[in-house]
This record gives C-alpha cells, structure tokens and sequence, in this order.
C-alpha cells in the first residue's frame, strides 16, 4: 500500500529508506555516535540501533545544543540518517544540516509533518522524500 | 518566504563584509527561514557552545569563518573547550589531539572571542542584564540566563552561536519575544518539608524529572521553591533539565524575575497542564540517575558539570576536612579560570590536593580524553554528568550528594547515606 504525505520544508532534500520511528525525542550529542552511527542514549528506546541510512521518524530534538555539531559530524563521515521526519521544527538539528551544506554541499533532508501523518509512519515503513517536502510511504505486506 | 533585510544584513549576505561574514549571514538567514521568522534582531552578547567539541567537521567550520575574515562584532565568550590548555599533558590527552584542540581554540581567539573557556558563563565574566538580547548556546546556560537572570535567549545550537556573535543578528522569534516566554505547565511542589528542600540531591533529581515532565520544550512554572535558593543550586536544577529535556526557561515563583506571582508567569493566562510532584516522584528521578549499583568499585568522582564555583570548592573543602581519609580512586573537578583564581587565593587548595582532588581547567570530562580507558563506574552530585556518562563515557554512574561522593571516594565503593 503506498500512500503520499507533505511536510514542512526545513532542509530540503531529496532521500530514500526505511523509517526508524522513536517515540521520544534524542539529542544527537550524547545520544547519537557520529564515528558509528549508533543511538548511545542508553535511557532511550532506540539504543543500539544504527540510524545510518535510515528515515529516522523522532518527534523532536532535546538536550545538549551541541546535537548540531554531531549531526554535521556524522553527515561528513557518511554515518547520518538519510533524512529526519519531525512532528516540530527542530533549530538545532536544522543547524547541523544546514552547515554541512555551506561546508560539504551535502545535507540531510529534515521535515516537519502534520501530527496524524507522523502518527500514522510505522518502523520498517519504506519512505520516499522529495525536495518539495512530499513524502511517499510504502508499507511493508500488512496482515 | 522572504525574510525583511536591512542594508547592513545585505551588505553581509552579499560578501561585501567578506567571506566569514557571508557564511555566518547566510546560516543565520537560513535558519530564520526554518523558525519561521520574518526579520531579525539585535543582540548584545554572545556565549559560543561551538568551540568546546572536536571533530574534524568542528574545526573546519571554525578555520572557514576564522580565515575568511570573520570576526565577532559583540561581546562574546567561550564556553568550556576541548582540552585543558595548561595541563592537558597531566591528562594524557593524546598530542594529537591536542594539536587540533589548539588550533580549534585559536581560530576562535582570533575571530575576537573572549577566553573564558567556562560552561557556567553566569557565574564568571560579563553576566547579562534583565531583558538584554543575547545569543547563548550550551544548554544549562540558556536556561540558566533566560530563567534567573531574565536575558532573553533561544537554545542556540554549536555554529549559529558564532554566526549571530559575527553578525550581531538572530531570527526573530522564540524566546527573544516576551510573548513566547509565557508558562505553560504549572508544576506544584506538594508534600516537600523544608529539610528536602535543604538537600543537595533535591535540586539536581527535582530538574530531571521537570526536563522529563515538560516533555520536549513546554516552558514550566514551579510553585513551591524556597525563595534563598542559591546560584549553584538554580544551576544544578537547570542543567538537568536541560539534558533530561529541551527546558531553556522554567520560571519559578517569588523566586526568577519573571514570575513575581503565578499570574505574571503565566501572562494572565491559564496552565495548560498541572502536575503535582511528591517526594517519591523525586526519589524515583533520583533512582533513574544511577546505572551503577551501591557497593559498586568505584573508579573516579567527576565534579564541576557545569564547572564548579567556588561556593562549591567551599562546600567540599568542608565535606573534605570531615572525611576520614583520602580518596582512593580519582577524584576530577572540572572548573574555570575565573573560579579556579578565587580559589587558588583562598588557602582551600592545599587540603584538597590532600584529600586527592586534581584540577582541570577550560573544559569537560564529555569534550576531551581524559577519564582513563578502562573506567567503569563513576561517580557525580551532577544530574548532568550523570544523564550523558552511560552514553558518552561507556561507564556506569552513581548519582549522590557531595557528601556521598567524597565518602564513596574514601571507601573506594559507592556508599550512599540511607542506601545499602
């Protein structure tokens, strides 16, 4: 089943992955390794998993505001999620994106979505982003 | 959208005030746009969280704007950096890293910032006024200015923190306008007597459970703190919760300026929400702390996170001149210049370096090398240090008072008052 979402543009982008949905909201400084791409927060719900590659679907950021300069980190060394899915905009994360883009010219695609469409994104979700902030969801076979 | 330009911010954007400045002009204008905001504003101050982490990305940003021109046109310190520029040596911070720490430091130094290398700004040099726009980054000291001391701040991330102390300008919006300063949550302090109130741990344990219970960045008003709280005590209760959650104003009754009543918290406004905390909310905030069991062989004591002052080297001279021994694991307090001068005038440091203390100066235990390889429990009175070390430091952690700590140290184990 495949259905179309549109989001809020704060880095725009296009990507492609599987949903790596948190409840919760991280900060990617002490939360996230940008040397492996692991979640380190042990409190969190998506400690040890690997963010690398994944369309990672966390309501908001938190904590330290040095969560840019990991973010821009772990894009340099390719280890970032391949886009982030909010449910509300996120400076810091914005930043992180951002910069890597004045610097590398490469980013991470961030936007914000409405709150039953954010709801609504399941783990293992296959996920489409467009730059214009259209989201495309293919759902695993459902039973 | 478009954002509304003055002559100068074009003057910036468009390079005519060279390539730094156009970079920084360009983040800023850009993250405007992500807020939301429709034009800028003037800041007066800025406190830069950008320099105290080290990645080759972080220096790169930093020697871009440095060798393109940049320099900062506001006052603007340092938070704590990557390495303790006098005595990283004594740490074993390997050279190498070091060699990059030194020139991160320098490219700051020369965009004009201020060396003050300190996490606890508040508390040393160029404390802000009431009302003053500024442009602060590190966590707990946002929420430290924007609730005790009323300045008016958003969380600045590592990166625009340089970009607005370049330019003097942020977006317009967020916690810069009073309206956006109004309380949301009220959070009643109920069956506390004073004697909790008086405890260290109530402090630390009460800002992780307000970071956890405001959920992301809803702005609390705390009814039920005791109005002689101190600077150190308002520290240690926002820095947790500035870890625990995304909390950059909390406003506390008869007690931060701007909350003389609840009704001028909440702007005449109604809470969205009210929760009641009880002592057994605390204790189990206190609990979640601690990933390390009591008993457990303890490696190091980690102090100073934020850096500490020095009514705090006060207060563990004193717990020091009551224990019955010396440490026998390391013992780390991380601290500034500022307060590390007072200190060194005071006749306190003697009995400390006795007792084991050792002294760093500039940074953090999470930014530079220096807890050994190998350390696995650790110990700290911080809410902080205790939310990021099972993360950042692959340690356990026990969280207890200054006064379990300097006990711990002495028995080599984790030993808390009224803990078996």
């Amino acid at each position: 089943m495949t259905r179309h979402l549109i989001g809020r543009v704060l880095v725009p982008g296009s990507a492609e992955g599987r949903a790596l949905v948190s409840r919760h909201p991280l900060s990617f400084w002490g939360g996230f390794n940008p040397r492996t791409g692991e979640i380190v927060d042990r409190r969190h719900e998506c400690s040890g998993q690997i963010v690398t590659g994944r369309v990672f679907v966390l309501p908001a950021g938190k904590g330290s505001s040095t969560g840019s300069a990991s973010l821009l980190e772990g894009i340099r060394l390719g280890t970032a999620p391949a886009a982030i899915l909010l449910l509300k905009t996120d400076p810091i994360l914005a930043l992180g994106s951002i910069v890597a883009d004045e610097l590398y010219g490469r980013s991470v695609p961030i936007l914000v979505l409405p709150e039953d469409g954010f709801h609504s994104l399941k783990d293992g979700d296959r996920l489409a982003i467009a730059r214009d902030g259209g989201l495309t969801v293919s759902s695993p076979d459902t039973v | 959208m478009t954002i509304r330009l003055t002559d100068r911010d074009r003057q910036m954007l468009d390079g005519r005030s060279g390539e730094g400045t156009r970079l920084a002009m360009s983040i800023i204008v850009r993250m405007a746009e992500v807020c939301g905001a429709e034009e800028l504003l003037d800041v007066t101050q800025a406190h830069i969280d950008g320099c105290g982490f080290l990645s080759d990305a972080s220096l790169e940003f930093a020697e871009t704007l440095a060798s393109g021109g940049a320099r900062v046109s506001i006052p603007s310190t340092l938070n704590m950096g990557p390495l303790d520029l006098q005595n990283w040596r004594a740490f074993g911070v390997p050279e190498d890293f070091a060699a990059r720490a030194i020139r991160q430091a320098r490219a700051y130094t020369d965009m004009g910032c201020i060396p003050t290398w300190t996490c606890a700004p508040y508390q040393g040099y160029l404390t802000p006024r009431f009302g003053q726009q500024i442009a602060w980054g590190e966590s707990n000291a946002v929420v430290y200015a924007n609730s005790v001391l009323g300045a008016r701040t958003e969380r600045y991330g590592d990166y625009i923190d340089i970009c607005a102390a370049i330019t003097g300008r942020v977006p317009r919006q967020g916690l810069h306008l009073k309206e956006n300063r109004r309380g949301q949550l009220l959070v009643r302090l109920v069956d506390f007597g004073l004697g909790r109130l008086r405890e260290e741990t109530f402090w630390p344990a009460f800002g992780h459970f307000l970071g956890v219970a405001a959920a992301t960045d809803r702005i609390p008003v705390i009814e039920g703190l005791p109005p002689d709280a101190t600077d150190d005590q308002l520290k240690a209760l926002g820095a947790a919760a500035a870890s625990s959650g995304a909390v950059a104003l909390f406003h506390a009754v008869g007690l931060t300026p701007e909350a003389p009543t609840a009704a001028d918290a909440f702007q005449g406004g109604r809470p969205e929400e009210t929760i009641e905390v009880r002592s057994g909310d605390l204790d189990a905030a206190a609990a979640d702390l601690s990933t390390a069991d009591e008993g457990a062989s303890l490696d190091v004591v980690l102090l100073g996170c934020p850096h500490f002052s020095f009514a705090e080297f006060r207060q563990l001279a004193e717990q020091v001149r009551l224990a019955p021994g010396k440490s026998r694991c390391q013992f780390i307090v991380i601290t500034s210049t500022q307060a590390h001068a007072l200190l060194e005038r005071s006749g306190l440091p003697a009995p400390l370096t006795d007792f084991g203390v050792r002294i760093t100066l500039d940074t953090c235990m999470f930014h530079t090398p220096m807890v050994a390889p190998g350390t696995r429990v650790v110990m700290t009175n911080s809410g902080k240090c205790a939310y990021y070390a099972p993360g950042e430091l692959g340690v356990k952690v026990a969280f207890g008072s200054l006064a379990d700590c300097v006990r711990s140290a002495v028995e080599g184990r984790v030993r808390r008052e009224g803990r078996r």
